[in-house]
């Protein structure tokens, strides 16, 4: 560990449970009584509702109850926060069916809950309303006045010539847009609740952070956190979607209370919409000066994006623009238009996934202003030290990243010049991008137990939401032990295990692991104590020691060792400017007549330091450009503003890529350990691997046709009016 | 979804019983889109009356042609020896519609019936005259993107979306009904509507009739077959614009052409102008690009789709490229 001997290759060791369908999702659980909750939402984007008719639902086959803002139960956490939000926008605070306001399209405006999940879905389709509309702004172009600073984000300024970017002698000057993306993970959003008695809640939940969950529902029921159990094993995907829990979740439990009936919801693909918040739409202004040599001198960038009426979404979209590049003037700006939409939430690679678009966009356009190209740009404006924080790095390879990468793909060889290679009738081309997120690492805490038969438990109130969280944490815990890999198991999605943080920014290997790292190590200590160790896959007797692990064990009156080490990050943390950094490197095929666009080779570099997991580290890097190719070709959120109301909310209209759209993804990792950031020497990579990527593709379609597109997705009617 | 019964039917004669019987009964074949639509509460039969065991899913030579039994699954249609021999235009237009799971499911006769894609159909919180007529046309002055730019009408400007149906029609495909008043001939081109001031109907079946076939005459089209969709991912998405082209080449000259458009009408588009004025001609770029052009004189745009106008002829002259340029 922290060293820089290789991990070696293991399976999931979730793999087989997974593929045969032993692996169980919230939804799969059997609780006996079971009772299935449909919602039914609202058609206006904005203004009151008058009439709601829930008599004929009601008396359908199997209806237990139909909630509405009449007569739901109270929740009182919600009733305790106060009514209107501090917000820019001043908006009211979303209460579901807490009065008869409508706030958005798809709000919900009636649970039903019925014995079997057709009944509540027919009796669902006879709840009908009536509602007095009111004009409502789902468009942010035509709502930038509205736009504010959000209350946790200012602007960033460095530099005495804040004007460099507009007078320096080569300028630059772009707009670049991103459309609404949506999560859409395979496994749909949803919880199933049940109590026993008013006071204990047990939910099956899909969810990112089994704590967050569990205090979410403390907060809104006023109950002690102990007495809620929150089980959450195995997640079909989140992406972010699953780093809150949502209002119709706390819903239901409160519905479950009333009806002391377990009640299971499930959304349906529509409401994955409008329920679980989505990448924002965000426009975003560059301007950049430098000299003729190509040194940078000024970069401005502005972003704003959207957020909902109630609520103050802010996500770190102008954050690489402050340090990426050696640049001595460089302002950014951030600003919100709270619009009458469902929130957003932070989709992989937030903020960062919008704002390397437009940044490593423009440094592209930057580079052939100066004739240069781009990768040498990129080196000649390279950041040694963190210009924004004015502190060393932990670790940047990202000079050696750039040849590797460059190497692989080929980019000395191609012709630099816009459209000036083709495949037959095929226009082919090459772009590269950087992505950067902050390597965190938070506080986290492990539970390790022994056993007499020598397998070592360890659990941690994480989540694992795909990467193979298990999987990392058993291979870091044999790293330390030498145990063999089949002998330890990690147990996770449980809140009654030692608290960990959510599994969100590319932190789990580092803040978890590293309870793991630090329990495992206590555990060697408290063997050698007992005249133990680990030897050869295996607890031995120490030297000179006779008694087994389990003579031990029974002398001590034990049934196994129990350890529990909780870790965070020292003050050194305080003295770096901690990053992962990605390289891609894309190549395309562009065909004039139809406009389409393919990636056709894929060049992904992590600089993410000493590689823990070698397998699921590069499936996180495949599934990050996957998702990267979506951004940048695909992916798209479209609503209809006279109606406020999505028009492609399901899986055949909004396109997430297929196979057929993904080509061979080399991944290549520099796996060198960071001296700081954790006792593995990891850093994050679950969001570098998207962020930025979408830029290498608008990069490579300018240098396969000589068409700058700067808003995404790159469609086809793009390429051909451009 | 409303509550239904369901039944099976065996024969032709009990299933067009059933739906005499029954006005709210509807046919169930693969179900892939019927469904769907119930789902979403755009149709509400009241009984499905499941013709999957009905005698109607062979393929088989002719004299004059093939003839495909309307419950025929697309799949099988794409993957049958004779088909690939005689038309692989319509194996090419089968296997770049939907994905494997769909096709495995959907029938023939489904595929031709099947609905319009348009979103404002689908969602009953909006606006459409399809589904409501009389509700107006929530589409125009809307997400158009998707739209006709040939035929529509200010009640609608929906496509129709299949890719089978570009090939059958240019194939001159013939469709064999049967219903309480026996049974008739629909040439393919006849059989899907525009739109007019009753968008609600899509084609010319009447209720309660069944098809049971679709016969394909023999023609000397298949060595130079081209089926080119242009869709916004890679595969499993629905036509900006495809164009199905076939054709007859004699000593560089065009001896005989078909050619049809999808996602630009509320019906597969042939382009008869277009074929007239090919047939005859030298197979050059130059006369394919003129062909597209004499088939856009009457394109309209909605706005969102206006890279149509662009596009389809576009993909007019690359799929009668492709196809002249085949061994
Ligand atoms: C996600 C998705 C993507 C798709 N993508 C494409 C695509 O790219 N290209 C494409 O072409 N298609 C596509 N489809 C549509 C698909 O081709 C149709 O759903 C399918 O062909 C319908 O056939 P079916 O047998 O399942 O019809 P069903 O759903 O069973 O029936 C459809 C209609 O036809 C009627 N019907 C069925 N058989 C008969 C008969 N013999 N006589 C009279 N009436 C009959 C039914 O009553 C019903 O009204 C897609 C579908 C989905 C769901």
């Amino acid at each position: 560990m922290g060293t820089d001997k290789k991990s070696e290759p293991i399976n999931r060791v979730d793999g087989r449970a997974k593929v045969t369908g032993k692996a169980k999702y919230f939804a799969e659980f059997e609780v006996p009584g079971v009772t299935y909750c449909v919602m039914v939402t609202s058609t206006i984007a904005r203004g009151t509702i008058t009439t709601i008719n829930t008599k004929t639902a009601e008396r359908a086959p199997g209806v237990l109850a139909v909630f509405t803002h009449l007569n739901m139960p109270a929740i009182p956490g919600w009733a305790e926060q106060g009514s209107n939000s501090k917000l820019p926008s001043g908006g009211e605070r979303y209460r579901m069916l807490g009065s008869n306001k409508i706030l958005f399209n798809g709000q919900p405006i009636a649970l039903v809950i019925a014995d079997t999940l057709e009944r509540a879905q027919h009796a669902a389709s006879l709840v009908t309303a009536s509602y007095n509309k009111s004009e409502h702004h789902t468009d942010l172009l035509k709502n930038k006045e509205k736009a504010a600073m959000p209350p946790r984000m200012g602007d960033y300024t460095r530099g005495s010539d804040t004007n460099a970017h507009n007078t320096a002698p080569v300028v630059m000057k772009a707009d670049y847009t991103i459309p609404i993306e949506v999560h859409n993970p395979m496994e749909l959003a949803g919880i199933l609740a049940f109590w026993e008695g008013d006071d204990k809640l047990t939910v099956y939940a899909k969810t990112q952070g089994v704590k967050s969950t569990q205090r979410t529902l403390a907060g809104a029921f006023k109950i002690d956190e102990k007495n809620i159990q929150v089980y959450s094993e195995f997640v079909g995907g989140g992406f972010g979607m699953g780093l809150r829990t949502w209002p119709q979740e706390v819903a239901v439990a409160a519905a479950a209370r009333a009806l002391k009936k377990p009640v299971k919801l499930v959304l349906t693909r529509d409401q994955m919409f409008t329920l679980v918040g989505h990448r924002p739409y965000t426009i975003q202004h560059i301007s950049m000066g430098a000299t003729q040599d190509g040194q940078l001198l000024g970069i401005y960038h502005e972003a704003t994006g959207e957020t909902a009426s109630y609520d103050d979404f802010t996500e770190g979209t102008v954050g690489m623009t402050r340090f990426m590049y050696a640049c001595p003037n460089v302002t950014t700006k951030y600003r919100i238009v709270p619009l009458d939409r469902g929130v957003p939430i932070w989709m992989r690679g937030p903020g960062e996934a919008t704002g390397a678009f437009a940044l490593e966009s423009a440094i592209d356009e930057m580079a052939y202003k100066v004739n240069m190209d781009p990768l040498q740009f990129r080196l000649k404006n390279f950041a040694e030290t963190d210009p924004e924080k004015n502190k060393p790095f932990s670790s940047n390879n990202l000079k050696e990243a750039y040849e590797l990468g460059s190497e692989k793909i080929g980019w000395a060889k191609r012709n630099p010049a816009p459209a000036s290679m083709k495949e037959g009738d095929w226009l082919v081309g090459y772009g590269m991008s950087t992505g950067v997120f902050g390597a965190h690492r938070g506080e986290s805490t492990c539970r390790a137990q022994l056993n007499a038969d020598g397998t070592l438990l360890l659990q941690s109130a994480t989540s694992d939401i795909g990467p193979g969280t298990s999987t990392a944490m058993v291979q870091i815990a044999h790293e330390v032990t030498g145990l063999s890999i089949g002998k330890i198991h990690f147990e996770l999605g449980n809140a009654a295990f030692p608290p960990s943080g959510s599994q969100g920014g590319s932190s789990t290997v580092s803040s978890v692991g590293s309870a793991v790292f630090d329990v495992c190590t206590a555990l060697k200590g408290m063997l050698t104590e007992a005249g133990l160790t680990f030897d050869n896959g295996t607890v031995k007797s120490a030297q000179g020691k006779s008694d087994s692990l389990q003579d031990v064990l029974s002398k001590q009156n034990k049934t196994f060792f129990e350890v529990t080490r909780s870790s965070k990050g020292g003050a050194e943390l305080e003295k770096y400017s901690l990053y992962s950094f990605s390289i891609h490197f894309a190549e395309v095929r562009v065909h004039p007549a139809t406009g389409v666009v393919r990636v056709k080779r894929v060049v992904t570099v992590a600089d993410s330091g000493r590689i823990v997991s070698p397998k699921t580290a590069a499936s996180q890097m495949i599934g990050g450009v996957t998702g990267g190719i979506g951004m940048a070709l695909t992916e798209e959120g479209i609503i209809d503003h006279r109606f406020g109301r999505f028009v492609n909310n399901n899986l055949a209209d909004y396109h997430v890529p297929v196979s057929a759209d993904v080509p061979h993804i080399e991944t290549i990792f520099i796996d060198k350990p960071d001296p700081i950031t954790n006792p593995m020497g990891s850093k994050g990579m679950g969001e570098i691997a998207l962020i930025g990527f979408s830029a290498a593709v608008a990069n490579a379609v300018y240098h396969a046709t000589g068409k700058r597109i700067r808003e995404l997705p790159i469609t086809p009617d793009k390429i051909l009016s451009a | 979804m409303n509550q239904f019964s369901y039944m099976r039917v065996t024969s032709k004669e009990s299933a067009i019983a059933a739906l005499a019987k029954d006005k709210a009964a509807m046919f169930l074949a693969g179900g892939t889109n019927l469904v769907d639509l119930m789902k979403s509460g755009v149709t509400s039969p009241e009984r499905l009356v499941d013709i999957n065991n009905v005698p109607l899913a062979t393929i088989e030579e002719t004299k004059t042609g093939l003839r495909i039994g309307a419950l025929a699954k697309n799949t099988a249609v794409a993957e049958n020896a004779l088909v690939i021999k005689h038309f692989p235009l319509l194996s090419q237009a089968l296997k770049a519609g939907a994905s494997p799971q769909l096709r495995n499911m959907a029938t023939v006769g489904g595929n031709m019936m099947q609905r319009t894609r348009c979103h404002y159909f689908y969602d009953s919180a909006l606006p459409c005259n399809k589904r409501s007529p009389g509700s107006g046309c929530g589409a125009i002055g809307g997400f158009t993107r998707m739209h006709a730019i040939f035929g529509a009408s200010d009640k609608c400007i929906a496509v129709h979306p299949s890719d089978m149906c570009v090939a059958l029609t240019a194939l001159d495909a013939v469709i064999t009904v049967t219903g309480p008043k026996g049974e008739r001939k629909i040439p393919f081109g006849d059989f899907h509507r525009l739109p007019g001031d009753t968008p609600e109907q899509d084609n010319n079946l009447q209720r309660g009739e069944l098809i049971i076939a679709v016969d394909i005459p023999f023609n000397q089209l298949a060595a130079h077959t081209h089926y080119l969709k242009v869709r916004d991912r890679a595969s499993y998405a629905f036509a900006l614009v495809s164009v199905g082209a076939a054709m007859q080449i004699r000593g560089g000259n065009i001896a005989d052409v078909r050619l049809a458009m999808g996602g630009v009408a509320h019906k597969p588009w042939r382009l008869k102008e277009a074929e007239a004025w090919l047939k005859e001609k030298s197979a050059t770029e130059e006369n394919f690009r003129k062909a597209a052009s004499m088939a856009m004189a009457n394109a309209k745009s909605q706005g969102g789709n206006a890279f149509k106008l662009t596009l389809a002829p576009n993909t007019i002259v690359e799929a009668l490229k492709t196809a002249a340029a085949q061994a």
